[in-house]
């Protein structure tokens, strides 16, 4: 049989140790609907072609024909597993253009909730990368924290996912103070099970077996290839936006950015879990220095009047009535606003014309430059790593096709 | 040792960019704390290669890369670079113009992820680059035509998708909407009137 085989693809003129293979566009590793098109040599990669877009749904488009209001929410659809974190880019951006202050509560209350983002993220990404490489349970202990987080979402702003729930000048809604009590209770519990994670995990034979020197990015490729986030600070950069750029109230708050030494697929993992460590002791400082006010700019002609003044004030209700209907204008100009989301630098590129309507948002994925240098960082791996690299970059769906 | 301030940190790049780039560059703007540096198409190879190396500049991130589309003007595109320098701290933003047949020097030989950067723009734009290795779609369908975020193209789209029970398989057909797409125009009635009462001419001046 085996020399019928040879025979066979001498014939072809084949070699037959080259071969090409579809990973996805179904795959529960591929973490969404990505098709990999890998070459093959034997075991070993030769060539990766990712085929993206599966998941394109226009975003950039749909937002041209919304008002600035309306638009909002498509953010949270981006990277759907930290969603508020895109809305602040964008808020951000917004607010850069037209000038709007963001009363003081309202930047710790984005804060807390950035960094709640930063949780949901990293819990699924740690976890999963380790289901990657074999292991079940990780998953099972990370998810139960990821649902108290999302009741969070859903009792700020209603919704467990699509929060929409920042706005330009603030946030939508005040917190009630047995939320925010709620959350300084979740921080201690939460450190403990991030222990547990770890004694699963970070030592495990297997998983550094999977993932030590494996992916290795250096300095030079991480600029190169428009890294950022975690894909540059588990290289040795210590670049964190949070730092370099501070927005809202980050330059006052105290915490230390972990950066990796060999920059594989393990210091991203460890990276990932002290991230996650100290975006818990920016929570906590938040909740301490948290002032009481308003959360949205008062007397604002981008922020909605309050439900009592409409009662009384035929002004306050016509401009309910238009800020809902027609929208607010920006001024004409341009702005690149960008935040540390948990994936790396999420950046809105935003364009206007002084309309009711962004004339075009260009909406930087920090996962698009990562995912691009898949071929880059597989090429010389074995077949089975494709998925543990995979799991590094932390790739989202939804912020990649958009 | 205090950090110079970025106000100051801006001033000095642009003069810096001013002087040693006279012929590649045709304007720099400052607005909202960005610069943006207006370049022509012809030296953008080299303007960001110098942008990458320059001791004073090193903006060796190419953060993003994207089109934008102005229907009436006689260049329609404009091809927008974002870039980042993380070890001096300082972002800059290129722009060159150009059209839908003029093609664009591609910059994936200096920076490697302008590769699906340039792809998106254009499949988005159609903007053609010049020299780029593998210029394919990228988001859109296998098969797609057109460039979906042109100005002129419908936000509907031209084809939809459905599953056909006679062939057995997922056809394109032309878009059929059983409501016009409502598109709201908020703009006009609401400024006011402009054109002044008779009798009531001196009412602006009283409040000046």
């Amino acid at each position: 049989m085996a020399d019928d085989i040879n025979h066979k693809s001498a014939d072809l003129d084949l070699d037959d140790r080259k071969f090409t293979i579809n990973f996805g566009p179904q795959h529960p590793a591929a973490h969404g609907v990505l098709r990999l098109v890998l070459d093959l040599d034997g075991e070993i990669v030769d060539r990766v072609d990712p085929h993206i877009g599966l998941l394109h749904r226009g975003t950039e488009k749909l937002i041209e024909y919304k008002t600035f209001l309306q638009a909002l929410p498509y953010f949270d659809r981006l990277d759907y597993v930290a969603p508020m974190n895109q809305e602040h880019a964008y808020c951000l951006a917004i607010e850069r253009l037209a000038g709007i202050e963001v009363p003081a509560r309202a930047k710790y209350i984005r804060v807390i909730f950035s960094e709640i983002g930063r949780l949901l993220s990293h819990l699924l990404n740690v976890t999963t990368q380790a289901m990657d490489v074999g292991a079940l349970t990780p998953p099972l202990w990370g998810f139960e924290p990821r649902e108290q987080l999302m009741v969070f979402y859903e009792r700020a702003s209603g919704s467990r996912m699509h929060a929409a729930y920042f706005r330009p000048g603030g946030v939508h809604q005040d917190l009630p103070p047995e939320l925010v009590e709620d959350i300084h209770k979740f921080c201690g519990p939460f450190l403990k099970t991030l222990d547990d994670i770890e004694t699963l995990v970070t030592e495990n034979r297997i998983f550094k077996q999977r993932n030590v020197d494996i992916g290795v990015v250096s300095v030079e490729d991480a600029l190169a290839w428009g890294f950022s986030g975690v894909m540059v600070r588990g290289s040795g950069l210590a670049w964190d936006l949070r730092r370099a750029e501070p927005y809202e109230v980050y330059s006052e708050l105290d915490f230390k950015i972990p950066v990796g030494k060999n920059g594989d697929c393990w210091d991203r993992y460890l990276c990932r879990v002290e991230e996650m460590r100290e975006s818990i002791k920016i929570i906590k400082q938040c909740i301490d220095k948290m002032p009481v006010g308003p959360v949205l700019p008062e007397h604002s002609k981008y922020a909605p009047p309050r439900r009592g003044e409409m009662k009384s004030s035929m002004e306050a209700l016509i401009h309910h009535f238009k800020l809902y209907t027609e929208g607010f204008h920006v001024p004409a100009g341009e702005a690149y606003a960008c935040v540390e989301a948990p994936k790396g630098e999420f950046g809105v590129y935003l364009v206007t014309d002084g309309g009711n309507r962004p004339y075009r948002l260009k909406i930087k994925a920090p996962g698009y430059a990562h995912l691009h240098a898949m071929d880059h960082l597989c090429r010389g791996h074995m077949l089975a790593d494709v998925s543990a690299i995979l799991g590094s970059l932390d790739i989202v769906f939804g912020e990649v096709d958009r | 040792m205090s950090a110079p301030s970025r106000a100051s940190m801006i001033s000095e790049l642009r003069i810096h960019l001013e002087e040693s780039q006279k012929g590649a560059i045709s304007n720099v703007r400052v607005a909202v704390g960005e610069m943006t540096v207006i370049a022509n198409r012809g030296g953008i190879v080299k303007l960001l290669e110098f942008l990458r190396d320059d001791s004073q500049c090193r903006f060796e991130t190419l953060v993003d890369l994207c089109a934008c589309d102005y229907p009436t003007e006689p260049e329609r595109f404009e091809v927008v670079y974002h870039m980042l320098s993380m070890r001096l701290n300082q972002r800059i933003r290129v722009k060159i113009r150009t059209d839908e047949a003029t093609p664009v020097p591609s910059v994936a030989s200096v920076f490697p992820v302008a590769n699906w950067y340039e792809r998106e723009a254009f499949d988005m734009y159609g903007v053609i680059f010049s020299g780029h290795p593998d210029l394919r779609r990228i988001l859109t369908d296998y098969g797609f035509e057109g460039h979906p975020l042109r100005k002129d193209f419908p936000l509907t789209g031209r084809v939809q998708v459905r599953y056909d029970e006679a062939q057995k398989r997922v056809i394109n057909e032309p878009v059929r909407l059983v409501q016009e797409y409502r598109n709201f125009d908020f703009l006009s009635p609401w400024e006011g009137m402009q054109a002044v009462i008779p009798g009531d001419e001196k009412a602006g001046e009283a409040k000046k």
